[in-house]
């Protein structure tokens, strides 16, 4: 049962999710637009990941939704770091 | 029963992940945003992970969910907080419905600095207003 609705409802669902934020990413009119566009696509990626942990029957999973958590943490500090030092303001 | 908790949990977690990517796309200007996207983000970031804890129904499942979910809780509003910040100070453009915004007067674009409350321009009577609060003892 869990897995006919993972792939009929769930995936689809977080698939149109990672659409709809890729299509904030490629429009954003600015630099912060997109980092937060990059932080919610982290995000959804991590409930990917945990989805198919679930589908899988794989722990380890897991562990790779840890280490997806805290790259986005660091590269969205990081963005917003360059943003404020002065990076390149013509987006 | 566990079967029907977990598909509870993933399907409430898919749809407030879909919820944050609509607003992304429909709200106005930058702060709107990260106000859908951290938040519902976030919220189904942990719904998903607690349906993953209880579908495996072991301790390390239920640490590791466990430990995802404390992180996420740590680190969205950090995350957040520091783009925001940059944001504004980077001066993208507010959206034009914006009934509020206290930092207007108060900070200096140029000299990057920001002055309190009690240093207000209308609120004259500071002899120095650069100096920001002071603690002026009662007599």
């Amino acid at each position: 049962m869990i897995e006919t609705l993972i792939t009929n409802v769930i995936y689809p669902l977080l698939a149109v999710a990672l659409l709809l934020s890729a299509i904030r990413l490629a429009k954003g009119p600015s630099l912060p637009d997109r980092v937060v566009a990059l932080e919610l696509i982290a995000s959804i990626v991590v409930g990917i990941i945990g989805v198919h942990a679930i589908e899988t029957g794989v722990l380890s999973f897991l562990d790779v939704a840890i280490a997806v958590a805290l790259t986005a943490f660091l590269a969205a500090v990081g963005f917003a770091r360059f943003v404020e030092r002065g990076g390149r303001r013509d987006d | 029963m566990i079967d029907w908790l977990v598909a509870f949990f993933l399907i409430a977690g898919a749809l407030f992940m879909l919820v944050a990517a609509i607003g992304i796309i429909r709200l106005p200007d930058l702060p709107t945003r990260m106000h859908a996207s951290t938040k519902a983000g976030a919220m189904g970031a942990m719904l998903i992970m607690a349906a993953a804890a209880l579908s495996f129904m072991e301790w390390l499942a239920f640490a590791r969910g466990l430990a995802i979910v404390l992180f996420i809780i740590l680190t969205a509003p950090i995350a957040a907080h520091v783009i925001g910040r940059a944001g504004y100070f980077v001066g993208v453009p507010l959206w034009h419905g914006t009934i509020k915004d206290e930092l207007r007067e108060r900070y200096d674009a140029d000299t990057h600095t920001l002055r309190s409350a009690a240093a207000r321009p209308e609120q004259d009577a500071d002899p120095d207003p650069d100096s920001g609060v002071r603690y002026k003892p009662p007599e």
